[in-house]
């Protein structure tokens, strides 16, 4: 891949200092991405996919400390900036739609004015002009009867609509990198396609690069060209998405991709579930931190953390699994089931290449 | 004459723990010119039986938080009537009433961070309702049932003493789960209870509510919008759009043959976890200016056994043809 990189993550490590002890949230994080592509950052609940993105836009909480790494873009590292220079490549370089939509809009505020400012801010536009535009903009996120609800307030709309607000917001703002936290899990599938679409749109129109952190797989398959699967603060794998659906090496990725409940599952089947708590983050575990919730653990996984292994040019998993002497493993059946599904279904389409 | 929904649910009532009948819940904001209403819930009913889970599902902004909102009597209603364990609780309430009200129904609720109380430790608001309630004798008692119940929603021992703040999205949607099934009520709403966790955790919550249905018997009133939860959970399913009821039914009827076109596009519009097949795939969608207004007295009518769709008794004998035409192609 000889595109053009727009942001690359390197080595970051965040801690935060609470009287408990220090939680290490993000460790030795690095990954890139390019100009205009989707990647897509999955993973288990608590696994530092907020913490690092809060980091590139620099929102981190007051207790939060980088203790180390760098994030570099156009050539400067944003760990550098200042309060102040923060501000301004908020409002004009990267935007960020939060998972909690209430807590990104002012409940005092009504909600037209809270996009209109962007534009008249940010765009110079004309009071009426930007109204306009707004109106569009609430369209096209799907709320209903734009003109009435631009007078309302947040606490007038739905959770969803909350959401599709902040979506508009960060829209406006026009951004050259759009970080989406969990920005359609708010919202039904008709809804959230119309959305997907818009940001789509953007990124074919404007070489918009997004990273997009879901838990839904199936929006996973839709937007992402990469996919970075997170364990307790660490990136374990990361590849193309085919690669990451079709060829998973990282037994965490495995159970991720066995555990969604799709709509061929049985009544009566019991979903699969990964064993064991999350890890305690106070006292990560040493050596593979997944090794103590992973059936297919090896000795050595308990002793000393894995390395990334290099599957392809694009895809490297941190797993012992890849060490040329490790046993070869079967993979669990219904993930074979789905890979199965999936290939049947590429070949019904006849798209398989 | 087609038999509607209202005359089924009429005829069968033993065992119903939770009865909506007709409720409506219409909000009116601003003044004069910028005066707004919204017919949040517009006359809907259903009802469910002990044990059972009542799947919600629908378009976001289509009433299901206040519908949940509405039985807990957080709002007052515009109309209709609720009956939780065969008592009228929609009006006026004794303060005993109430209590019954408040201890039987919990409702675990979409947004996680402002449900919170962010000055509380996780001790405090999972326990809270056991404290209030005297349904523990000691703080160590309390501390064991507080673990137990962090051990059930997958957190761990050492958040016991944290704070909100401190915890992700889908943590804090955990400590709401815990809050909800610690004090054992009989009916629970779930207001999309899982949608903010990831797969794993969301399947470890799903086995665990039914798990608690079949060992408790415990009643769901479950509302969310990711479809193939709601197949895999519900014992029925009620498809909302606009403030009505437009489909309800058995999951496997549903989705195996969706009458309604809002359904339809609900069902079309999942996104299939497999990259080759998403690549660039445009979804069906519902033109959602039409609802309502073909000429004709709408209502939920019945297709087959307890299969309903909401329409004019002209749109019926289409739904009704289309049923037909199906059938025998999908058995
Ligand atoms: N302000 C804070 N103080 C202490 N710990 C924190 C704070 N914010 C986050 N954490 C911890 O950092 C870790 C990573 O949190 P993060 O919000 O990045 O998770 P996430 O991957 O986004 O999870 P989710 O999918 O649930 O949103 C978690 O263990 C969390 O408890
Ligand atoms: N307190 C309120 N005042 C005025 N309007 C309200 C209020 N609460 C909700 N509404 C309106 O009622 C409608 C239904 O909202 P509700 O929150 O019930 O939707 P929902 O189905 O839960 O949607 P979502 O899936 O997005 O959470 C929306 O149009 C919303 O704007
Ligand atoms: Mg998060
Ligand atoms: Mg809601």
């Amino acid at each position: 891949m000889d595109r053009e990189k727009i942001l690359e993550v390197k080595d970051l490590t965040i801690t935060f200092h609470t009287y408990a002890g220090r939680v290490q949230a993000v460790r030795n994080v690095s990954f890139d991405l390019y100009k205009g592509e989707t990647l897509a950052i999955v993973g288990e609940s608590g696994s530092g996919k907020s913490v690092t993105n809060k980091a590139i836009i620099g929102i981190l909480a007051p207790t939060a400390v980088v203790e180390s790494g760098s994030i570099l873009y156009k050539g400067t590292n944003l760990l550098d900036k200042s309060e102040k220079q923060w501000e301004k490549i908020r409002g004009n370089d990267i935007s960020m739609i939060f998972q909690d939509p209430m807590s990104s809009l002012n409940p005092l505020m009504k909600v037209g004015k809270q996009i209109s400012e962007v534009y008249r801010l940010k765009h110079k536009m004309s009071g009426s002009e930007a109204k306009a535009k707004t109106i569009k903009l609430m369209k096209d996120v799907g709320i209903p009867e734009p003109e009435k609800r631009y007078e309302q307030y947040p606490f007038h709309f739905s959770g969803g609509m909350r959401q599709r607000i902040v979506i508009a917001i960060a829209l406006a703002s026009d951004p050259n990198i759009l970080i989406c936290d969990e920005p359609t899990t708010a919202l039904d599938v008709t809804i959230q396609a119309q959305v997907l679409k818009l940001i789509e749109d953007m990124e074919d129109m404007r070489d918009l690069s997004t990273i997009f952190i879901t838990h839904d797989l199936g929006v996973v398959a839709h937007v992402a060209d990469r996919i970075a699967v997170m364990y307790a603060g660490k990136i374990v794998e990361y590849g193309l998405a085919e690669e990451i659906f079709y060829n998973p090496q990282h037994p965490y990725t495995w159970s991720l991709m066995s555990s969604m409940p799709d709509m061929d599952i049985e009544d009566e089947e019991e979903l699969y579930v990964i064993q064991g708590t999350p890890p305690n983050m106070l006292h990560p575990p040493v050596g593979d931190a997944f090794a103590e919730r992973n059936p297919y653990a090896l000795k050595l996984d308990y002793e000393q953390e894995p390395p990334l292994f290099k599957v392809s040019d694009t895809h490297y998993a941190a797993t012992w699994l890849l060490h040329p002497k490790s046993p070869k493993m079967e993979l669990p059946a219904t993930l074979v089931r789905r890979i199965e599904t999936g290939k049947a279904r590429r070949r019904e389409l006849g798209n398989d290449n | 004459m087609t038999t509607n929904y209202d005359s089924f649910q009429n005829s069968t009532d033993d065992d119903v723990v939770l009865k909506v009948d007709c409720l409506k819940q219409h909000f009116s904001s601003g003044y004069g010119k910028k005066k707004v209403v919204v017919k949040a819930v517009d006359g809907i009913s259903f009802q469910i039986k002990k044990g059972e889970t009542y799947g919600l599902v629908g378009e976001s902004g289509c009433g299901k938080t206040t519908t949940g909102r509405s039985i807990i009597r957080l709002y007052k209603p515009t109309g209709g009537n609720v009956w939780f364990n065969g008592e009228l609780i929609s009006g006026n309430l004794t303060s005993e009433q109430k209590l019954r009200v408040t201890q039987g129904i919990q409702m675990i609720f979409q947004d996680p961070i402002s449900s919170l109380n962010p000055r509380m430790t996780v001790k405090e608001i999972i326990g809270e309702g056991m404290i209030i309630n005297k349904l523990v004798k000691s703080d160590e008692e309390l501390t064991q049932k507080v673990i137990e119940m962090l051990r059930i929603v997958g957190l761990s021992d050492d958040h016991i003493s944290r704070y909100p703040h401190e915890f992700s999205g889908g943590q804090r949607q955990r400590i709401g789960i815990a809050r909800v099934l610690i004090s054992n009520p009989s009916l629970i709403i779930a207001d999309e209870p899982i949608s903010a966790l990831d797969v794993s955790i969301q399947a470890q919550v799903l086995n665990l509510l039914n798990d608690l249905k079949k060992k408790m018997g415990l009643t769901l009133l479950f509302i969310a919008h990711d479809l193939s939860v709601v197949k895999y959970f519900s014992d029925y399913v009620g498809v909302m759009y606009n403030g009505k009821i437009v489909e309800c039914g058995k999951p496997g009827t549903i989705f195996a043959n969706p009458l309604h076109p809002y359904t339809k596009a609900l069902i079309s519009a999942i996104p299939i976890p497999d990259p080759a097949f998403e690549r660039g795939r445009t979804y069906l969608s519902y033109d959602g200016s039409r609802f309502g207004c073909a000429p004709g007295n709408y209502d939920l009518r019945l297709i087959s056994d307890d299969h309903f769709v909401y329409g004019t008794e002209e749109e019926h004998q289409e739904f009704l043809a289309e049923y037909e035409a199906r059938k025998d192609l999908i058995k």
